[in-house]
């Protein structure tokens, strides 16, 4: 299943958060945008999930979700939004138990994904036993459970350090080799986008326009840290973005 | 350097840990202090009853079998009409938090029954509900609903809107959401809500039992009140002080239990 954003125009009263936005999601793909703060990268995110309504254009599905799909548009949020009442397994089981799956159906998807995302030992642990890490690791879990057609990632890593940040990189990495998965990942880091990204879109600062799309064209697996063809990319994106970052970071908030 | 000075601690400070046995220390002093001072004459008669005399009543209580025959119809009548109370506001409150039609309607209407007395109602539920029973569960549900209410929309509103924002991004049902988000996630308000409400209802036990009751810690306490019978009111207020101090134990443990997943 494809997803495209087509002229999608939103405000905040009389405030443009985002102008005439339009993108292509093709299914297997995962689509980095970046731009400055506030320019409406997690708006539009929420936009793309049905979360809130844009006020011009659409969003559209093309095709069918695959088969054994619970929820198309998944996402996973940035504080990863866990029940703190709930242990890990219970976290993911959640999200199943409306879709009237057999006990046994469900129990199986649930190992698996704990499995998958190196949970398995940790199922009865209740979230605040957690690292941050482990807690994102059980919202991908989460996620993944419900075999989502289309991932929205809002800055995912964003609450973590920089070495977790790094594992769990390689984690989606192994993931998305194991099983491609469509994305969309919101991030203001140009490495996390540079890593993950088959193309970047790069949003200017408010109203948030589409700069332009940047192919990255190494498979994801092969992609390292300090490789001297993703700087060249990775130094392509600051210059594009640097003064707008710089206009934004001087703007007030409030007006 | 050669003039090495070690650095001076200046932090630690406004963290309150848990004293053990402080509380009954004061407890003890402040009784023993009393009693000495009754004895002693610089405390009159008239002032403050000697502690072991409340205590000898007390003793007396139990020994005619008097202090239960207070006790059960009280504790009943606070259980029935607390839980009335507590239910209907848990409730009420839900809805408030959860529709804002109800919102709208309910929350200056409870604004406005918060502050009345509830003791100046009591002759009209004499005649609503009879001298019997029914007027005092009236009036201890009553002063137990309007705190709960507020409580609990209070924690209805303090759900983290990204949890609810969750659920409805994995398409759980509506009800799902209420049943597995929003109320796990305001029992914590609602639990401490609770402790306000027993504690009115309790305050209100003395204010029902003004009226057609023979028995009952509140009727022991009013009798002894109007006759200046001070050992026998001091008595009674301990019995009400006692049953605060379990009651909110009580909660405590239920907060412990239900809520072992808060740090």
């Amino acid at each position: 299943m494809d997803l495209r954003a087509q002229n999608i125009t939103h405000c905040y009263g009389d405030m443009v958060v985002l102008d005439d936005v339009s993108l292509e999601i093709p299914a297997g793909e995962i689509l980095c945008i970046i731009g400055p703060s506030g320019c409406g990268k997690s708006t539009l995110l929420r936009l793309l999930g049905g979360l809130e309504q844009p006020s011009d254009g659409q969003v559209l599905q093309l095709g069918a979700p695959p088969h054994g799909c619970l929820n198309p548009l998944t996402y996973v949020f940035q504080d990863f939004a866990l029940l703190p009442w709930r242990t890990v397994e219970g976290n993911v089981s959640l999200v199943l138990e409306d879709h009237g799956l057999e006990r046994h159906a469900a129990d199986a998807i649930i190992d698996d994904v704990l499995t998958r995302t190196k949970l398995y030992d940790f199922k009865a642990a209740l979230p605040r036993q957690l690292s941050g890490g482990m807690k994102q690791r059980v919202a991908i879990a989460r996620a993944l459970a419900v075999n989502p057609a289309v991932m929205l990632l809002d800055e995912p890593l964003s609450a973590l350090d920089a070495q977790t940040r790094e594992l769990l990189m390689d984690d989606l990495i192994a993931l998305w080799t194991r099983q491609p998965f469509t994305g969309v990942y919101v991030t203001h880091n140009l490495a996390e986008a540079v890593r993950l990204g088959h193309r970047i879109a790069v949003l200017s600062r408010r109203p948030g326009r589409v700069r332009d799309v940047i192919k990255v064209p190494f498979a994801l697996g092969d992609r390292r840290a300090g490789l001297p063809e993703m700087d060249a990319i990775q130094t392509r994106l600051w210059e594009m973005m640097r003064d707008e970052a710089l206009a934004a970071d001087q703007e007030l908030a409030d007006v | 350097m050669s003039d090495a000075r070690p650095v001076t601690f200046r932090g630690g400070g406004f963290r309150p840990t848990a004293r053990r046995g402080t509380g009954i220390v004061v407890f003890v002093l402040l009784i023993a202090v009393i009693e000495w001072g009754t004895r002693a004459g610089w405390i009159s008669n008239l002032t403050l009853p000697r502690p072991s005399d409340v205590a000898r009543t007390f003793v007396d209580l139990w020994n005619t079998g008097l202090l239960f025959q207070h006790l059960v119809p009280s504790l009943t009548r606070l259980v029935v009409g607390g839980a009335m109370g507590i239910t209907a506001g848990i409730l009420v409150g839900v809805m408030i938090g959860l529709f804002s039609y109800a919102r709208a309607g309910l929350v200056p209407l409870v604004a406005a029954i918060f502050p009345i007395p509830k003791i100046a109602l009591l002759p009209l539920f004499v005649i609503w509900f009879g001298i019997d029973e029914g007027s005092k569960y009236a009036l201890i549900a009553l002063g137990t609903f309007t705190p709960t209410v507020v409580a609990t929309y209070g924690a209805v509103d303090n759900v983290d809107r990204t949890l609810i924002r969750m659920g409805q991004s994995f398409g759980l049902s509506w009800m799902s959401i209420v049943r597995k988000i929003v109320l796990p996630g305001s029992l914590p308000g609602i639990l401490s809500g609770m402790r306000v409400s027993v504690a009115i209802g309790i305050i209100l036990l003395v204010a029902a039992e003004m009226l057609g009751a023979e028995y009952g810690v509140g009727a022991y306490i009013l009798q002894a009140g109007a006759l200046y019978d001070l050992e026998r009111l001091f008595a009674g207020v301990v019995i009400l002080s006692v049953l605060g101090v379990l009651t909110s134990w009580m909660i405590g443990q239920a907060e412990k239990r239900l809520l072992r997943w808060r740090s």
